[in-house]
């Protein structure tokens, strides 16, 4: 089964490295980066089925206008938000700019697994179910 | 203490109001009546002037006449004719008839015998050399005497003329009727109380008041206050009654003709009027004082009661501009704290992560291990949710609009509690309005507030109680309260109660969010979350919120 390309970029490196350390051990490969403009440069030469992005990335590119870019670039693109204050109307907006749903940190890895799943299920492609399937199964496990 | 403010306040404006109305009122008053008074009492002085004159006048004519008639018989007859008694006594009938008031008439010849007499007194030989009219007639000519007792021992006057015949002198005297002169000189009298009488220069009266004094007594006016010119004055008698007198001296006589006037019967009227002023004046000031204590009472009243809505409407916007930069700061400190809560979270799953490989397994410290981070994360959690909760229960934080149905959101509260009520002997009675219409806000919110209101409603209660639930429609807005059986909540607190992180449950049970959330959540869809409570009488919340039309789909 061909693995689901995911991006998480966080500008909180412990959080960032301990998330992906997680999910490597669950068998689910991931890219990450810690700022918006690492992140255009690596959706630029990668095709990502889902993008987990931190909205609030103090200095340079924030997750809402990184979000803006990486849906020009690749509109098939899911991006699941991230925010560590619930301020509604950043959400809101990362909605209408095309998100896929948003987290509230601190977040628990079933959650994320979860959303994964509902975003990889929601691009339809016998694959994409099949991954999805695939990490529901992990969840369960957990 | 503000209490006392409006209350010298009120004060000041009766007292200064009064003083402005009443200071006019009372001034114009008294002018009023003084000129009033003067005028009237000028009036009444004139008139007693006027009739004292014309009283004077009417005896002046009277004596005249008189002395008229006495002069023409005397100048027609001889002295042998009028020694005649008979004829006498015939001339004494025409007089009366023609003139009247003539008591008696005698001849009395020049050595003051008098030779003749007719009248009802034995007069006749007596001597009247050594009676001091006798001279003044022989010298003058014609005399009108002062009131005397005289041989007949009776106050009367004479009227005597002299008449020179063949160088001889005899008199020809009559003797006037005091009662018939009295009564004349009365005539002139004003009103039930007032009298006219006249007196000598010696200021003994000459004819008989109608009411006190007699003849030949003194009168009550003393003649050398009065001139040449009718005078008028007033004196206080003995018995402290205003006497109005006015006198003028008559022509014919230096008699005083008086006339006098009760000041009170004569300023009656006056005193009438001063009286229905006096009245008409208390009255008004009776009015004024009413109406300015009233209006001010009112004004006062307004004022007090803006005053209080004013102080309202500041608390309430206190507590929310409170509540709004609590929000702000809630909303950064949250943000500052779910950062490393989230890499905590992570941290500690890695852990779980790596315990479950084998080498980690095999340690004696193993479930040690994995207590600990379980506990992390319990507690991390704890933290997550104090955090949450402080941003609103659920992830969303503004209302979303939809349509709401208040009741079905009371009851399904209710049916939500109703289970653990019953099994704490809480009983949830409600009283829901049939007509209650759809309004436009969030329903999920909605039904947050009331499961958090009953929630403590139960809580305060504990055990043996009862919640009631009553929502009722008004013109413009639902109205829903919850009332607790509860211990109430004390006045101390009650300003604090909507205050986040402000709780009375022991820690951990409570986070204090509760009332604070349900306060915004309402504020945000437009209504009040208010409480009332008494120590002791339990607590009621209420909720008010805006009927607003959900949107037409």
């Amino acid at each position: 089964m061909q693995e689901p390309n995911i991006l998480v970029v966080d500008d909180e490196g412990d959080f960032l490295e301990t998330l992906m350390n997680r999910l490597k051990k669950r068998k689910i490969a991931t890219a990450g980066c810690s700022s918006g403009e690492e992140a255009l440069r690596l959706v630029k030469e990668t095709p990502f089925d889902v993008v987990v992005l931190d909205i609030k990335m103090p200095g340079g590119m924030d997750g809402i206008q990184a979000l803006r870019e990486i849906k020009k670039i690749r509109p098939e693109a899911e991006v699941i938000l991230l925010t560590g204050h619930a301020s509604l109307e950043t959400s809101m907006e990362g909605m209408q700019l095309g998100a896929y749903d948003y987290l509230l940190k601190p977040i628990k890895l079933e959650d994320l697994l979860e959303k994964l799943a509902q975003a990889l299920e929601r691009k339809g492609t016998a694959a994409h179910r099949a991954q999805s399937d695939a990490i529901r199964h992990l969840v369960k496990k957990t | 203490m503000i209490r006392n403010i409006y209350s010298k306040l009120q004060w000041k404006i009766i007292v200064l109001t009064l003083l402005v109305t009443f200071t006019p009122l009372l001034l114009l008053g008294v002018i009023i009546y003084r000129q009033f008074a003067d005028m009237y009492t000028e009036k009444i002085k004139e008139q007693i002037r006027f009739r004292a004159e014309s009283r004077a006048d009417a005896v002046d004519l009277f004596l005249t006449e008189r002395t008229a008639i006495l002069g023409v018989i005397a100048d027609t007859d001889s002295l042998l004719a009028m020694n005649e008694e008979a004829d006498l006594a015939h001339k004494l009938t025409i007089m009366n008839q023609r003139a009247g008031a003539f008591v008696d008439l005698g001849i009395i010849d020049q050595n003051g015998q008098q030779t003749a007499y007719v009248g009802p007194y034995n007069l006749k030989g007596k001597n009247y050399y050594e009676q001091p009219w006798f001279g003044q007639v022989m010298s003058k000519g014609v005399y009108i005497s002062d009131v005397y007792l005289g041989f007949r021992q009776a106050p009367h006057f004479i009227i005597a003329v002299r008449r020179q015949e063949q160088q001889k002198n005899w008199i020809l005297r009559a003797t006037i009727d005091p009662d018939i002169f009295s009564r004349i000189v009365q005539l002139g009298h004003i009103g039930k109380t007032g009298d006219a009488f006249l007196v000598n220069r010696e200021g003994l009266l000459q004819t008989k008041p109608r009411f006190t004094g007699n003849i030949l007594e003194p009168g009550p006016v003393n003649p050398v206050h009065f001139g040449k010119q009718t005078m008028s004055f007033e004196q206080t008698g003995s018995d402290q009654r205003q006497t109005l007198f006015a006198g003028t001296w008559l022509k014919a006589k230096d008699w005083l003709l008086v006339i006098s006037g009760d000041v009170e019967a004569d300023m009656a009227e006056l005193f009438a009027t001063r009286n229905m002023q006096i009245l008409i004046i208390g009255l008004g000031i009776i009015a004024i004082v009413a109406t300015t204590v009233f209006t001010t009472r009112m004004m006062v009243n307004q004022l007090v009661q803006t005053g209080t809505r004013m102080k309202e409407m500041d608390a309430q916007l206190v507590q929310s501009d409170k509540l709004a930069a609590l929000g702000k700061m809630a909303a950064g400190v949250a943000h500052e704290i779910n950062n490393p809560l989230a890499v905590i979270l992570q941290k500690t799953g890695w852990l779980q992560d790596l315990l479950e490989e084998e080498e980690f397994q095999k340690s004696a410290n193993s479930e040690e291990f994995k207590n600990s981070v379980k506990k992390i994360e319990e507690h991390v959690e704890r933290a997550r949710k104090v955090v949450h909760n402080m941003l609103g229960y659920a992830r969303r934080m503004e209302p979303r609009l939809e349509d709401v149905d208040v009741n079905q959101t009371i009851n399904q509260t209710v049916d939500l509690l109703e289970n653990f009520a019953r099994g704490n002997n809480i009983d949830i009675q409600t009283d829901l309005a049939g007509n209650l219409p759809i309004i436009a806000g969030d329903q999920a919110q909605l039904q947050q507030v009331v499961l958090n209101l009953m929630n403590n409603a139960i809580d305060a209660i504990g055990k043996d109680g009862t919640i009631s639930v009553k929502s009722t429609a008004g013109k413009s807005e639902i109205r829903l309260t919850i009332a607790d059986s509860g211990p109430g909540i004390p006045e101390s607190l009650q300003k604090k109660i909507f205050d986040p992180f402000f709780t009375t449950k022991s820690t951990g049970k409570g986070t204090g969010l509760g009332l604070w959330i349900s306060y915004s959540i309402i504020e945000k869809m437009g209504g009040t979350l208010s409480l009332q409570s008494r120590e002791g009488e339990g607590a009621t919340f209420t909720i008010t919120l805006p009927i607003v039309q959900p949107a037409k789909k």
